[in-house]
């Protein structure tokens, strides 16, 4: 068995990356006060505390950030042989009229998305929701889901995984396109 | 993460890991119960039948709130109402529950050993809400995730139950859980209520109200179970208040910082004082709180499995 790695943000890209992507936030919103950012648990949520610090650098604004977790509201329960491991929710404020920005780190089949969109609405009815994410797997999704703000796309496939370790969680801030032969 | 079992009949079957999974699990249901809206749907393709063969009000709707919160569909039963007293046996009656496609049982029920015997028996998942004088498991898991919510853990913790330990299934869960969790355990109560041969399950045994409050950080005050008693076990219910009630005074004499538990129903002015239970130190609702978080927990990791129904 072996394994082939792909860098997909080699020579600190991802930090030039995640910028465009602050910049595209910035193009869309003029006022930041209704935005508030969810990271869904647990690479999202990491994710989304980068963005909120680099938002407050680039526009001044310390933005709302939750940490929301899908897993009671997932429909692949009792289909595994272990139970899924459930992880913190922890948003204290209402999303009521909000314009929500959902971040994770990678969109593959959209059903994270779909049970994490549940998951929201015990918050409030937000004014609209947008999707953020760093690595878009094209070409898999199961459901009707698209981002809005994409870090990077990429042709992927089933066999293939996209490893993220980003430095919050310990890691060495690099993303991987794992191929197994 | 997964349960080493597929039944939750007693905390002597669950082993140490299966309680942290349970309390890991339960602390994120407390957040989920204390949102605006309460309900997941995690267990919407399950049914559950919740068979009272003996009388309950806080257990069965603690289990009825998180089986619902689950957004699991419900049944009830209670013996009171049922062809129980038209002489069905217990095998029959639950055979017929099942026949209408129930996936799992909560079930009290007053003989000891009844849920591990149905076990054996049926092939739907059980949950033991208590069995005559043997185990109430949720009970012992919830009064522990209480402590853990107030101690952080569980190492060294000195936790006494007061009171009528000979016929509590409360006392019986709680020793096992409390011992296989790390943390040491004094029964307490007049000698005629506590059962011989008791230090061999790893609790000590002390007479002596006052100074067992004084060793213990935790008390968990039992109610006395006069339903149970076929035998007078001490002179009156008077004489028992002057020697192991927990009132202020006991308090004062104590002077310090105590978590107060009991698994209900209390008898105030018995095993203990209106004041006292009333107290900042009594966590007795925090308690009823935790339990349906507990249950949500328990349900969740028992039905959460492939190929296990």
């Amino acid at each position: 068995m072996k394994a082939d790695k792909l860098d997909l943000f080699p020579k600190g890209k991802l930090q030039i990356t995640l910028l465009r992507l602050c910049h595209q936030l910035m193009e869309k919103y003029d006022d930041f006060s209704p935005v508030v950012l969810l990271g869904i648990q647990t690479s999202g949520v990491h994710l989304a505390r980068r963005i909120q610090a680099m938002m407050k650098e680039l526009v001044g604004t310390d933005l709302l950030t939750g940490e929301l977790d899908a897993t009671f509201f997932r429909d692949d329960f009792r289909m595994r042989t272990e139970p899924l491991e459930p992880n913190r929710t922890h948003i204290d404020f209402l999303i009521e009229d909000k314009h929500v920005i959902l971040l994770d780190d990678v969109l593959y089949t959209g059903r994270t998305i779909r049970a994490t969109l549940d998951a929201m609405l015990a918050y409030g009815r937000p004014k609209s929701v947008e999707l953020f994410v760093l690595v878009d797997r094209k070409h898999r999704r199961e459901l009707p889901i698209q981002p809005s703000y994409v870090g990077i796309q990429v042709d992927t496939i089933k066999t293939q995984r996209v490893l993220v370790d980003l430095k919050e969680a310990g890691g060495k801030d690099q993303v991987l396109l794992v191929s197994q032969e | 993460m997964a349960l080493s079992t597929r039944h939750l009949l007693g905390i002597k079957y669950i082993t140490a890991e299966d309680m942290h999974s349970i309390f890991e699990t339960a602390d994120n249901f407390k957040e989920v119960i204390n949102r605006p809206i309460k309900k997941v749907p995690s267990l919407r393709d399950i049914t559950i039948a919740n068979l009272f063969f003996e009388n309950s009000t806080r257990t069965r709707i603690s289990f009825e709130l998180a089986e619902k919160r689950l957004s699991a569909d419900v049944v009830n039963f209670s013996a009171s109402s049922s062809s129980v007293k038209k002489g069905e046996t217990l095998l029959d009656t639950v055979n017929n529950i099942l026949a209408m496609k129930v996936d799992m049982v909560v079930m009290r029920h007053p003989h000891p050993g009844a849920p591990v015997y149905l076990s054996k028996h049926i092939p739907a998942q059980i949950i033991n809400a208590g069995d005559g004088t043997h185990e109430h498991p949720t009970q012992a898991l919830l009064d522990c995730f209480s402590l853990r919510e107030n101690f952080g853990s569980f190492k060294g913790l000195k936790v006494a139950i007061v009171g009528d330990i000979t016929h509590s299934r409360v006392a019986l869960s709680n020793i096992f859980a409390l011992k296989k969790l790390g943390a040491e355990v004094t029964v307490c109560g007049p000698p005629t209520l506590i059962p011989k041969h008791i230090e061999s399950l790893g609790a000590k045994v002390n007479y002596n109200l006052y100074e067992t409050l004084k060793w213990c950080d935790a008390v968990n005050m039992l109610r006395i179970q006069l339903e149970r008693q076929d035998i007078k076990y001490f002179p009156s219910l008077r004489d028992y208040s002057m020697q192991y009630q927990l009132n202020m005074e006991m308090l004062d004499r104590l002077n310090k910082k105590l978590i107060i538990m009991h698994p209900g129903p209390i008898n105030r002015g018995v095993e203990i004082t209106s004041e006292v239970a009333d107290s900042d130190q009594s966590v007795i609702l925090e308690q009823v709180q935790n339990g349906v978080a507990t249950r949500m927990a328990v349900l969740y990791l028992l039905a959460g499995v492939k190929g296990k129904n």
